[in-house]
């Protein structure tokens, strides 16, 4: 058995050969960051009193969520046959939307841990997540995890990952990141297996930039790898892409507090602090070297993360824009994959237009602008960003329905995804039947093991972003999981659907869609909006058109009373009072027109529950 | 269950008026209100500050009612006249409930005889008193109609008897014009008070309410929307769907039945809910609350109005019995309208009646209103430009959103 280390060895002055980096890397819920707890503290970095469940889900959504958002990244001390090693572990989110985060993490990395949960077996995201990880030329551990759950069937899942992988059943490790079984073999595995980073001691500084925070009290702290040369505190460092220059206030390793160092050597996993205040002046993927003596080449580049859904977000109360304004200049400080512009809507006012990486970013993002500076947010239906070519060959970006041109249009494209959906075989058929309702096009299928297939399909992004995974889900009694990525774009034959009340356009009910699913959308949304808009004192017609040509219609009918016709006797108080409380519910309504429409309308006609209804009916 | 008194400043105990009170009050009515929170049984739609027997408990005994009220008219004339008012005899008389004539009609006629000669009664003095069907007799009628009482408002709610059942009502049909008889017999102006869109009515029930009420030839009608108030025990057969919900159009319907049927049958409406034969068959008590008159409301819970100040007693008889006993007064709290507030109320409660609002009387905002009213077919055009706001039909349907339109945002 591995005693804990007694003597960590030191950043600054750790050899390479004494040193492993890997990451953990799993589908959504595999237990990742349990594992890690367990890491955490058989090495001794959390002590027994501070230890909590998901120790490195640090957010409050991530904790309320049960999920990770952001990679963390953890120094622990491990002996081995008498050597002490240090061990750079860093947990990564599992959802989709936040696979760029395992992206950046792998480039810091020699090694990865493929976990997977030995009561599911194999996803969606194990796969992606695997591809990824072999991309980067990663040493792969795959270990099952989960054990003790009576549901595992370990043998099973053992044998498909090592056809996955190559190699042989009884080399998958078996853990509990419950009960903390295996996971110290799991430890020697990974000294043993993994191979040390390898570098030049003596030639220019270069260290690879894979996160960046933004911390209130300290300013953006940065997460590096060290590749080549050394790093020391109070040297002045570049960084390659903008040749900025910074002093370096802090440098030193995560374990998990953050702890200052001596510097940071080659092979080295740790964090460095400038003061600079925008995450955007320490880019992920960019290069760091030293000002005295810079490297002549960078580490070449890592991609910026692209918004793929983009949403209009809106102050309930107009006279909130400012402090929306400061939170989300705020939020990308810390936040590269968010975008955001100012945009104005006839029928919400002053707002932004902002880009996600995917409905979960969304709703994360809104629930802490919400939360974290008590604002009340409408956020309009999601749309991915359309290329429209005019017949002039002029071409324009169109991310907000209202924004789309009118006339003279040569061709719409929209973007693209390559799927993959993991399922037991039995709901071939059921999924075949969702992907060709959703305009997808099969790319293949291969059996993984007796009775589970990987289908392949390529399908228009806004077909799958907003309910196909619940579909999805209910299709295949939970078992079928998504994994998707961008695949270019393709023409297709949209159009804008406008919704007008008493003939008045309103831009924030206005949809792109598919020709063939615009009286689909037309007739839910006229639909919503008669039993969302109260009955005014004159007869309200709602069109859905496409242009000119109306192709549904609802129609709320004139309020014919509103009077408190009783015996009030002398508690006149009480009538004005009930009078007061009509007229401030008044001021919560959004004019159209002459139409009074309550903000709860707008809610609820653009919120995705409502969306995700109107898709299982 | 009674609804909740509204929040409000504090009354003092002595029950001393702001001294504006007093300013301009020989030009206002003073008239009085007399509240007896007593019923056999709660209506289930009922939350009007009332009890049983049984809910009562022990403590405050209707026996001794009679003698808090007495004391409370005494308070009264010592506030008044503390508070710089002048001396004003009273133009009308009310007594609500409750079921005022659940008393024996010798406390009735006392309390009026206290009130007479506290403040004595303007010369065509109304005096009204609110009955059940079943709690009057020709003995009793003909007592109160000796101690001054002028008219007597029925509570017949509905001719129709499953109609009454779902109101919870208690009186037999015909007990109605037999009640009538008696009060006319005795001398006494008669006004039926009748409710529509009960669940489960249709219009054919209303109607026949409406032609069986007309039949009885009253000199006044008051015909209210049911109200489903919360906490009510129809509120919750309602919530439980055991009684289907009401309906607003079916409101409408009916509102416009009784405006026709009445109107046929030589009664005119002067306020939203109330019909009279002929204008001097108006409830002037009724009138003075929508104008602004100032008055005494005594008894439990009951609400008072003098010169801009409002205020309301505690609810319950207990506490109010041991209030007036102890030389203080009951108020539980009351409020000093602000100029913009008299505007308000003034706005809210004038445009319900026939005579309607002056124009002039409107600020800028609320005249600039009125072009748009007319237009929408709310306010009468007619009058409009002889310089009064008057609903239409249609616009006394839309009374409120009428007031929200005339007032500013
Ligand atoms: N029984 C059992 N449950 C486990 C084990 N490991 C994790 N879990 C449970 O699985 C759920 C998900 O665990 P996490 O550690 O948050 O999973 P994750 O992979 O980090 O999830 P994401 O970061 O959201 O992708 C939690 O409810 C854990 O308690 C295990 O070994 N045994
Ligand atoms: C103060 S009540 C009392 C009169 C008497 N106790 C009775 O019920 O006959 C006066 C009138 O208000 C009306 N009323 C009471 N509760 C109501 C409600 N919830 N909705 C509409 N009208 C109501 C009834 O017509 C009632 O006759
Ligand atoms: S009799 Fe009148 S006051 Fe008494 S409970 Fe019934 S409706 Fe209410
Ligand atoms: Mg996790």
């Amino acid at each position: 058995m591995s005693p804990m280390a007694r003597t960590a060895p030191v950043p600054a002055a750790t050899d390479p050969a004494i040193i492993r980096n890997f990451c953990i890397i799993a589908h959504i819920d595999h237990g990742k960051s349990t594992l890690a707890d367990r890491m955490l503290q058989l090495t001794g970095a959390v002590e027994q009193r501070d230890m909590k469940a998901q120790y490195l889900d640090r957010m409050d959504i991530e904790r309320e969520r049960g999920i990770t958002i952001k990679s963390q990244a953890v120094r622990l001390p491990w002996e081995v046959d008498g050597t002490a090693y240090a061990l750079n572990m860093i947990d990564t989110p599992g959802h989709v939307d936040f696979t760029y985060e395992v992206s950046r993490s792998l480039a810091a990395c020699e090694g990865a841990i493929l976990l997977v949960d030995a009561a599911q077996g194999i996803e969606a995201q194990t796969l992606a997540n695997l591809y990824l990880a072999m991309e980067n030329n990663l040493t792969i551990i795959p270990v099952l995890n989960k054990i003790d759950l009576p549901a595992a069937q370990p043998e099973k899942y053992a044998a498909e990952l090592a056809s996955l992988i190559g190699g042989e059943p009884e080399d998958v490790l078996k853990v509990s990141g419950k009960t903390g079984m295996g996971v110290e073999a799991l430890m020697d595995k990974i000294v043993r297996d993994l191979p040390a980073p390898t570098g030049n001691p003596d030639a220019p500084a270069r260290a690879m930039i894979f996160d960046s925070v933004y911390d209130t009290y300290r300013g953006v702290v940065t997460y590096v790898r060290v590749v080549d040369g050394k790093l020391s505190p109070r040297e002045r460092i570049q960084m390659m892409s903008t040749r900025a220059s910074h002093e370096l206030l802090e440098i030193g390793v995560s374990s998990p507090e953050p702890k200052p160092s001596k510097g940071l050597g080659v092979g080295e996993v740790g964090y460095l602090i400038t003061g600079v205040k925008d995450v955007r002046q320490s880019k992920v993927g960019d290069t760091v070297t030293n000002l005295a003596k810079p490297a002549a080449e960078s580490l070449g580049g890592y991609q910026d993360p692209k918004p793929m859904v983009f949403s209009g977000l809106y102050p309930l109360d107009g006279t909130d824009y400012p402090v929306l304004r400061d939170a989300l200049a705020k939020f990308t400080l810390n936040d590269a994959a968010l975008v955001y512009e100012p945009e104005t809507s006839a029928a919400l006012g002053f707002g932004f237009r902002v880009g996600f990486l995917g409905l979960l970013h969304l709703e994360i993002t809104r629930e802490r602008l919400e939360r974290e500076y008590n604002l009340d947010l409408i956020s309009t239906a999601p749309n991915v960003e359309y290329e429209v070519t005019l017949e002039d060959r002029r071409t324009l970006k169109v991310t907000n329905p209202s924004e789309y041109p009118v006339g003279k249009i040569a061709e719409v494209r929209e973007p693209m995804v390559s799927a993959t959906i993991l399922a037991p075989s039995e709901f071939v058929g059921a999924i075949m039947e969702l992907c060709q309702q959703r305009r997808g096009v099969l790319g293949g299928m291969d059996y993984l093991s007796e009775d589970r297939v990987e289908i392949r399909y390529r399908l228009p992004l806004a077909e799958i972003v907003f309910d196909f995974f619940d579909l999805l889900k209910s299709k295949t009694r939970g078992y079928g999981s998504l994994d998707w990525k961008a695949d270019g774009d393709q023409v297709s034959d949209l159009v804008k659907v406008d919704i007008l009340l008493q003939g008045e356009q309103v831009d924030a009910f206005s949809a792109i869609t598919h020709r063939e699913k615009a009286y689909a959308y037309g007739v839910m949304m006229t639909g919503k909006l008669r039993e969302l808009i109260p009955r005014q004192q004159f007869e309200v017609p709602i069109q859905a058109a496409i242009g000119a040509r109306i192709i549904a219609r609802e129609s709320i009918r004139a309020i014919r009373k509103d009077v408190l016709a009783k015996c009030y006797g002398g508690d006149i108080t009480r009538k004005r009072k009930l009078l007061e409380k009509q007229k401030e519910g008044k001021k919560r309504m959004k004019m159209v027109g002459r139409v009074e429409v309550p903000q709860e309308a707008f809610i609820a006609a653009l919120s995705s529950d409502e969306s995700k209804d109107k898709a299982k009916k | 269950m009674p609804s909740a008194l509204p929040l409000g400043l504090p009354a003092p105990d002595d029950g001393l008026l702001p001294p504006d009170a007093a300013d301009g009050a020989d030009g206002r009515d003073f008239c009085l209100y007399v509240h007896i929170p007593f019923c056999a049984v709660r209506c289930g739609y009922c939350d009007f500050n009332t009890y049983t027997a049984t809910e009562l408990g022990g403590g405050a005994s209707q026996d001794a009612y009679a003698g808090s009220v007495l004391a409370e008219i005494g308070l009264g004339a010592r506030v008044l006249e503390s508070s710089g008012l002048p001396a004003r005899p009273l133009s009308t008389v009310f007594f609500g409930g409750g079921t005022p004539t659940l008393l024996p009609a010798e406390d009735l006629a006392s309390i009026l005889r206290a009130a007479r000669s506290t403040w004595g009664f303007a010369p065509d003095a109304e005096v009204t008193t609110e009955a059940n069907p079943d709690s009057v007799t020709p003995e009793s009628l003909r007592i109160l109609r000796d101690a001054g009482f002028t008219r007597v408002s029925f509570g017949m709610q509905s001719a129709v008897p499953h109609v009454l059942a779902v109101l919870d009502r208690t009186h037999a049909p015909e007990r109605v014009p037999q009640a009538v008889q008696w009060a006319r017999d005795a001398g006494l102006n008669v006004s039926l008070d009748l409710i529509y869109g009960t669940p489960g009515e249709s219009l054919e029930d209303w109607r026949t309410t409406l032609a069986t009420a007309l039949s009885y030839g009253p000199d006044h009608i008051s015909a209210y929307a049911l109200i489903i108030e919360d906490g009510t025990r129809l509120a919750s057969r309602i919530r439980r769907g055991q009684v289907p919900p009401i309906d607003d159009d079916d409101h409408a319907d009916k509102y416009a039945l009784a405006e026709e049927m009445l109107t046929a049958d030589g009664l005119h409406w002067y306020e939203v809910s109330n019909w009279a034969r002929t204008p001097a068959d108006a409830c002037r008590h009724n009138l003075a609350y929508w104008r602004g008159s100032d008055w005494w409301g005594a008894g439990p819970g009951a609400h008072s109005h003098v010169g801009g100040t409002r205020w309301w007693n505690v609810k319950h008889p207990r506490p109010y019995a041991d209030a007036l006993g102890a030389g203080r007064s009951p108020a539980a709290g009351r409020e000093i309208l602000s100029a913009g507030d008299r505007y308000v109320e003034d706005v809210m409660l004038r445009v319900r009646l026939r005579e309607g609002l002056p124009t002039q009387s409107l600020t800028s905002t609320g005249r600039r209103a009125v072009a748009g009213l007319i237009a929408d077919g709310l306010v009468d055009p007619a009058a409009a430009f002889a310089g009064r706001v008057v609903l239409t039909l249609h616009g006394r349907l839309l009374a409120d959103a009428v007031v929200r339109r005339l007032l500013p945002d």
